[in-house]
């Protein structure tokens, strides 16, 4: 195992250390430290608690023509990730201790980051009846999120009994906020652009009137609900009064809620067709000051890697979901913290120490401090990038490609093994001993 | 101009030089030879992914009037039955040689999608893409209004007023109307329900109606009546087809009710006794057949804008 001594660094209350790592943690913290170990450079450097994505797609098993775990997993790692949370719609579909465990076993022999089983809410993502949750959270994957995302789960009784249930091992559901009556064929954001191009609208209403009933069902049973990929300014007053009022929900939005609108849907570009939809600049507006008062708990990416034939065709027979994992953490600085609407202290609580929060991640999302485990994203935070095509991720469906991002994640250190050098992948097991 | 997909694609300039070159077409199809060399030897492909007869017949003839080699696809009995994709459906036309591509499809944005990816070079015309756009239906309804109410003017459309009546939302015609309209300096409104006419609709068009009989009593020069189709009682757009009828139909009364003048249109195929009466549909106010003869016209000009070669023809 390797030891590292990280020279000059600032932190995100912005004091300048140097940081020493070794066995998987931090050793010692303090400005001019001497520790013999490999030196890694960090003036001019921000380091932030190794990223925890609470809404991953890593596509393993079943789709492993678009990602696997080893491939989402690098794609993780580059982006500043230490943790993903692998969502449940897989083939077969993780509603059962088997296949989280496959998930968590394949994350830990891939190595760059902890995989987190997300387990469905319902057998096959179908919401008819409960899936083996009790058994999940018992199983070596030590599930405690569960979502059917993809799906929204509508049937307010089985909402209500997966809320319930989930109590018993004080568990979360990750509604993915739907009513699917109102969104049959749903295609873009409803409003004048979705008139004007023909396509089906996707009316706000239908996530909101799901966020309503759901912290209401919160409230009575008294459980633990989060809302994954919040997409509207309504929603977020909602959450807002639901918070208020005491009830027990978090919430998260996408870096793509944050950064697109629908106006790029114009050309029937497939690049931009994702689920909930892009909407307009006012929300966008709403969920970056969600972020910064509190509402919005977290920045999650819904990383949704899709294979080039399902994207390079007619906007109506087009998958939903864009790629986030290498972009997220460039976003968040671009729209939130060069913005002035957040500080540093805030980009690590909504891209590290809530998320591991939520999802009950003990070894994620620690301060950095003498103890905690040596995960650590390093970012150059005054270097702009143009994003480009190649990645990590198997898939290419990157709706950035061309755009221009502040800041650049130079190193990541997973449990104290660089898998990020320089803005590199490593080959694990190489260049450590 | 390379393709028509979308009325946004014209000028006010060229939609009028597309209708003056429409005029001179009809000409030629009043002729006892209807042909025109200007395509001779290219290769143009009527696309077609959903059911329809008269557009796809009046690009044919289009086609061969001016002396171009079509050939007709349907999705039934083809490749698409067999699960081919868009893309390879395109390539395969296009290492073929195929220069026009006439596509209608059930997808908004289709043919937009065919123009913007590498996957062929051929010059797209919109027939039709999903509940988008139907550019030349709307450039046949306004050669059809200017010739009814400007005689031979060649000028625009300005001072004349067009109500559009019935399922807005799903109606490509009633978008591609509303923006060639605009352009030609007509002022429009929509009629129907609240559920087919989203309030979103002002931003194409200058007035909207939920009443048709207040619409009615405005004076319009044009009553364009669109089709209405079962489908929207299943999904709730409206009741049942009685009700709609009674509310939104141009009845014998309701057509009773207006000035000869006034212009009775519908892009077909229609639902007599449902949308239109038949007195209305077949009175001398209706353009109906007069439409589709100049749907011929307005198709050869728009294939000849894109297609012929310089100083050919």
């Amino acid at each position: 195992m390797s030891s590292y001594l990280i020279k000059n660094i600032q932190l995100a209350n912005g004091n300048v250390v140097d940081i020493a790592i070794e066995n998987q943690k931090i050793v010692d913290l303090a400005p001019n430290l001497t520790f013999k170990a490999e030196v890694i450079d960090g003036s001019g450097l921000i380091a932030v608690s190794g990223l925890v994505d609470l809404h991953t797609h890593l596509r393993e098993p079943g789709f492993e023509g678009s990602e696997t775990i080893l491939t989402g997993s690098k794609a993780a790692a580059k982006g500043g990730f230490t943790s993903v949370h692998a969502m449940a719609n897989t083939a077969p579909v993780a509603d059962n201790a088997a296949v989280v465990e496959q998930v968590y076993a394949l994350g830990k022999s891939a190595g760059y980051v902890q995989v987190q089983p997300i387990g469905a809410v319902t057998v096959n993502l179908e919401g008819k009846q409960l899936s083996d949750m009790g058994k999940m959270n018992k199983s070596q994957a030590r599930v405690t999120v569960f979502s059917d995302d993809g799906k929204c789960v509508s049937d307010s009784l089985i909402m209500r009994r997966a809320l319930e249930y989930a109590k018993s091992f004080d568990g979360v559901i990750a509604q993915h906020a739907q009513d699917p009556a109102l969104t049959v064929n749903a295609q873009m954001n409803e409003g004048d652009l979705s008139l004007k191009l023909g396509l089906t609208g996707w009316p706000k209403v239908a996530e909101q009137a799901i966020i309503a009933r759901d912290v209401l069902l919160t409230e009575e049973v008294g459980s633990r609900l989060h809302i994954c990929h919040v997409s509207t300014a309504g929603s977020v007053d909602i959450i807002r009064w639901a918070k208020a009022r005491g009830i027990n929900v978090t919430a998260e939005v996408t870096p793509h809620h944050l950064l697109l609108t629908e106006d790029l849907v114009s050309d029937y570009n497939p690049l931009y067709k994702v689920n909930p939809p892009l909407r307009t600049q006012q929300d966008v507006q709403a969920l970056r000051e969600a972020v910064a008062d509190g509402t919005i708990d977290i920045v999650a990416t819904d990383h949704a890697p899709h294979t080039k034939d399902s994207k390079d065709c007619e906007w109506g027979e087009a998958a939903f979901g864009m790629l986030g994992l290498e972009t997220a953490a460039a976003i968040v600085q671009t729209t939130l913290v060069d913005t002035g609407l957040i500080s540093w202290s805030r980009f690590e609580e909504v891209l590290s120490t809530n998320p591991a929060k939520i999802g009950k991640l003990t070894d994620q999302g620690q301060p950095i401090a003498v103890g905690s485990f040596a995960n650590l994203v390093l970012i150059d935070s005054n270097r702009k990038q143009t994003i480009g095509l190649e990645g990590e991720s198997k898939s290419a469906n990157n709706p950035y490609v061309g755009m221009e991002l502040n800041g650049v994640v130079k190193h990541t250190l997973y449990k104290g093994t660089l898998t990020v050098k320089d803005g590199v992948v490593q080959k694990l097991g190489e260049t450590n001993d | 101009m390379k393709h028509l997909l979308s009325i946004n694609d014209l000028t006010k300039s060229d939609a009028i030089d597309l209708l003056n070159l429409s005029a001179e077409m009809q000409l030629v199809n009043k002729r006892d030879v209807k042909k025109l060399p200007a395509l001779n030897g290219r290769t143009i492909v009527n696309l077609f992914f959903e059911d329809s007869t008269r557009t796809k017949f009046s690009f044919e003839l289009a086609a061969k009037r001016l002396s171009a080699d079509v050939i007709n696809f349907t999705a039934k009995g083809s490749s698409v039955s067999k699960g081919e994709s868009l893309k390879d459906t395109v390539g395969t036309l296009e290492a073929m040689g195929v220069e026009g591509i006439i596509v209608r499809h059930h997808h908004s944005g289709a043919a937009t999608t065919i123009a913007n990816a590498s996957w062929s070079s051929a010059a797209v015309i919109n027939a039709g893409d999903g509940t988008h756009e139907h550019p030349t239906q709307a450039l046949l309804d306004s050669l059809t209004i200017r010739q009814r109410l400007n005689g031979s003017d060649l000028g625009d459309l300005t001072g004349v007023r067009v109500l559009i009546v019935g399922d807005i939302l799903h109606s490509r015609v009633a978008r591609s109307n509303a923006l060639l309209l605009r352009k030609l300096g007509a002022k429009i409104a929509y009629c129907g329900p609240a559920t087919l006419v989203p309030v979103s609709a002002l931003e194409l068009v200058d007035e909207i109606f939920y009443d048709f009989d207040e619409a009615l009593s405005e004076g319009f020069n044009v009553v364009m009546m669109l089709r209405i189709q079962a489908e929207r009682m299943n999904s709730a757009f409206i009741p049942n087809a009685q009700e709609y009828s009674t509310l939104y139909g141009l009845s014998d009364s309701r057509f009773e009710s207006l000035s000869s003048k006034t212009l009775i249109m519908h892009p077909g195929p229609m639902n007599r006794g449902l949308e239109i009466s038949s007195s209305a549909a077949d009175s001398a106010q209706s353009t109906i057949l007069e439409q589709v003869t100049n749907g011929v016209a307005v198709r050869m000009a728009v294939l000849y804008r894109l297609l012929a070669q310089e100083g050919k023809a």
